[in-house]
């Protein structure tokens, strides 16, 4: 790379924080858990897992962590995923496509609106006693 | 394509030292043979400074904290934790509430650490520029020179009140200024990376750990004293941490924040590493500037100081490591933010590196003011196996002993000086009820006598008497005149050195008659040695009713001292007993004791 100026090196910064936020946990008030236990791999949600990074990266939300779990026992209508919104109740959604998972970023994560219609409930919450978490 | 995980390696020298440069490649081979290599990020960092337990991986954004991994491991940590997304229990720190306790924040370590000098360290690699810039690198240094003048930095740094981080606390804005007003072509900025006290390795790691920030510092430095070369004095055992300074060097030259016309601002520093050779002294400033030189180390009278007359004559800026690391922070976030952190007397944070017989040994770094109760109970977790705590050695060879009374002393320049030892350069070494007293101060005084240049007679002279008496001591052959003998030679080298080498060699001794004279005394009048260490001192004896004659001692006994029938009472020979300890470990039933 040849010599820098003023200018080159902010812009350098501003580009390479966005990629090391990432890596940083603090300040992430979001989290995606997405269940990859082999019933959930089967039904595709390693597809839906790649949307929601992508989705994340093409709008630069630096708040979202993206993590992965066993089985939530909704096998049901796998690839199941939890939403953690702060402010907004937990949400479990199933049959999490990678369409699905771009619309929960935009519409959940950025807009504060559920989407709807692939609202699950926790199966057996009562049994769980620290929320199933 | 997206990244999924990041993998943090440690890669500092402890760490590297219990492989984990071949975690790291299997880790790689790994990823790629499981079919994940695009979803994951390897990162080799910096030291985390949770050294007990290395070597340390962390997976993100989980946070899951991995300890004591193995090559092996590798394998079992990809197919589990990045392809299912499962932790591997048995490898979380403290595996009973691993899903409590796997988190960085949950682990006591860390809780009381804040980390300003240490702030990149285990976070980003620091053989990449690119990511230092990421975490606002070159962002003070951009501040400095085209917001600031010279002036504006030392009104920055008087603000914020830091002092010297090498040991003797000397305001950093003041030594600045004085280079800045000497009118000179030519000036130096100095980096003291000549780690030498035992036990200590702050500086190591933040090198390793985190290079660019020493070369903004000191660049900083060189705009505001109108500087335009600088210096790093590191010793040649530290080899890693020269390779990744002079990667950090290469690549900010490349990228032009080092060299000529920095950022098009029109001024231009650069700066070279002398590589010393591991003598002590060189540790002192003047002797390392001597030793810059090309000279012999030894240490100059001063005044004049470096300051004002440095290397090759001229006004020298010189700092320590730990020093330089702050110098960033200070400019970016202003010296009103730094002074808030520690005490009226000291400010900002320190470095430590707690070793000996501490259960999580590593490198913590925590505001000043904390009690050394909080570092050694909180963050090291107390006392290995369980032994009764005694004594906690700071300042190194230049320091002193802090006993149990003292421990709720918050830790900062002046109290440390108080109590008869010194911040010195962080080196925290905790003794148990195992460690004589007097064994350990001979062990320090030692090493301050190989250490001596031999210059100025009080330290030479001094310091092989001071080694002679305490040697005499520890044989039984000691008198009580001698501790009234060594309290004045002590306080003559302190007063007639000419360097701090030889001014602080005598502390542990008089720090250690003043808080454990009854020690002393046992070796001196009762020619006894209390902790069971001096050699002389004591015998190995085998108690009647608890031996059964198994003789598995007298099979281990290198030098055959243990005679003894089958399920007969056995006999140590005084005479033949080399006093090495195996009969001890070996014994299974307590028969064995030491007198």
């Amino acid at each position: 790379m040849a010599k820098m100026t003023l200018e080159d090196l902010r812009k350098l910064r501003e580009e390479k924080k966005r990629a090391l936020n990432k890596r940083d946990i603090e300040g992430k008030n979001v989290q995606i858990i997405v269940g990859m236990g082999t019933c959930g791999l089967a039904a595709g949600a390693k597809d839906a897992l790649d949307s929601f990074l992508k989705t994340i990266d093409e709008n630069n939300l630096d708040n979202v962590a993206v993590t992965q779990t066993g089985c939530m026992g909704l096998c049901y209508v796998e690839p199941t995923v939890e939403v953690i919104v702060e402010g907004m109740p937990n949400v479990i959604y199933g049959n999490v496509d990678a369409a699905i998972a771009a619309r929960i970023v935009k519409e959940h994560v950025m807009n504060k609106q559920m989407v709807s219609e692939y609202v699950f409930d926790r199966p057996a919450a009562d049994i769980i006693n620290d929320g199933g978490r | 394509m997206a990244i999924k995980n990041y993998i943090l390696i440690c890669g500092g020298t402890a760490c590297e030292s219990s492989r984990a440069d071949d975690i790291y490649k299997n880790l790689i081979a790994e990823c790629a043979s499981q079919g994940v290599s695009d979803d994951v990020q390897i990162v080799k960092t910096g030291c985390f400074g949770f050294c007990e337990q290395g070597p340390i991986v962390k997976i993100l954004p989980e946070d899951s904290f991995y300890v004591q991994v193995k090559p092996e491991d590798a394998k079992e940590l990809v197919s589990e934790h990045i392809v299912k997304g499962r932790e591997v229990t048995r490898l979380l720190y403290d595996k009973n509430k691993s899903k409590k306790h796997a988190k960085v924040e949950d682990i006591q370590f860390y809780q009381k650490q804040f980390r300003i000098v240490l702030r990149n360290c285990g976070f980003i690699n620091p053989e990449n520029i690119d990511e230092y810039i990421a975490r606002e690198g070159y962002a003070a240094l951009e501040k400095a020179l085209f917001n600031m003048t010279p002036d504006d930095v030392i009104g920055e740094l008087k603000t914020a009140g830091i002092r010297g981080r090498g040991g003797a606390g000397f305001p950093t804005w003041m030594k600045w200024n004085f280079t800045k007003q000497v009118e000179n072509d030519t000036k130096y900025v100095v980096c003291n990376a000549d780690e030498g006290d035992p036990g200590a390795y702050m500086d190591r790691s933040t090198l390793e750990g985190d290079p660019h920030s020493i070369l903004e510092a000191m660049t900083i430095a060189g705009y505001t004293c109108g500087a335009r070369q600088g210096y790093i004095y590191i010793r040649a055992e530290y080899p890693l941490a020269i390779k990744r300074l002079e990667i950090a060097m290469q690549q900010a030259r490349d990228y032009g924040l080092l060299g000529e016309d920095i950022l098009g601002s029109g001024f231009s520093f650069d700066i070279e590493i002398r590589l010393g050779a591991g003598a002590f002294v060189c540790g002192e400033e003047t002797a390392l500037l001597a030793s810059i030189e090309g000279e012999r180390g030894m240490p100059r009278p001063r005044p004049p100081f470096p300051a004002v007359k440095g290397l090759w004559g001229q006004p020298t800026v010189i700092n320590n490591v730990e020093t330089w690391a702050n110098i960033p922070m200070i400019i970016l976030k202003g010296g009103d933010w730094f002074s808030k952190i520690g005490t009226e007397d000291s400010k900002g944070t320190k470095v430590f590196a707690l070793t000996g017989k501490i259960r999580n040994s590593g490198l913590v770094e925590v505001p000043m003011g904390t009690t050394l109760r909080e570092i050694i109970f909180d963050i090291g977790g107390g006392i290995a196996n369980d032994k009764e705590f005694k004594a906690v050695q700071t300042g190194g060879p230049s320091g002193g002993v802090i006993t149990k009374a003292d421990l709720d002393t918050p830790i900062d320049y002046g109290s440390l000086m108080g109590l008869g030892s010194m911040m010195g350069s962080g080196g925290m070494i905790v003794m148990d009820e195992d460690d004589c007293i007097v064994d350990v101060t001979k062990f320090y005084l030692g090493f301050s006598v190989d250490e001596s240049c031999g210059k100025c007679s009080p330290c030479r002279i001094g310091g092989r008497s001071l080694y002679n008496i305490l040697d005499k001591i520890t044989k039984g052959e000691g008198e009580m005149e001698d501790l009234e003998q060594m309290k004045s030679i002590g306080q003559a080298m302190k007063k007639a050195s000419l360097c701090g080498l030889g001014q602080t060699a005598p502390n542990p001794i008089l720090s250690t008659i003043h808080y454990f004279e009854d020690e002393y005394l046992a070796h001196i009048k009762d020619k006894r040695c209390p902790a069971g260490k001096c050699k002389e001192l004591i015998s190995f004896n085998i108690l009647a009713d608890k031996c059964i004659g198994c003789t598995a001692c007298a099979r281990k006994c290198p030098v055959g001292a243990i005679t003894g029938e089958r399920r007969q009472l056995h006999r140590i020979d005084p005479e033949l007993c080399i006093k090495c300890g195996v009969c001890l470990e070996t014994c299974k039933f307590g028969a064995i004791y030491v007198r």
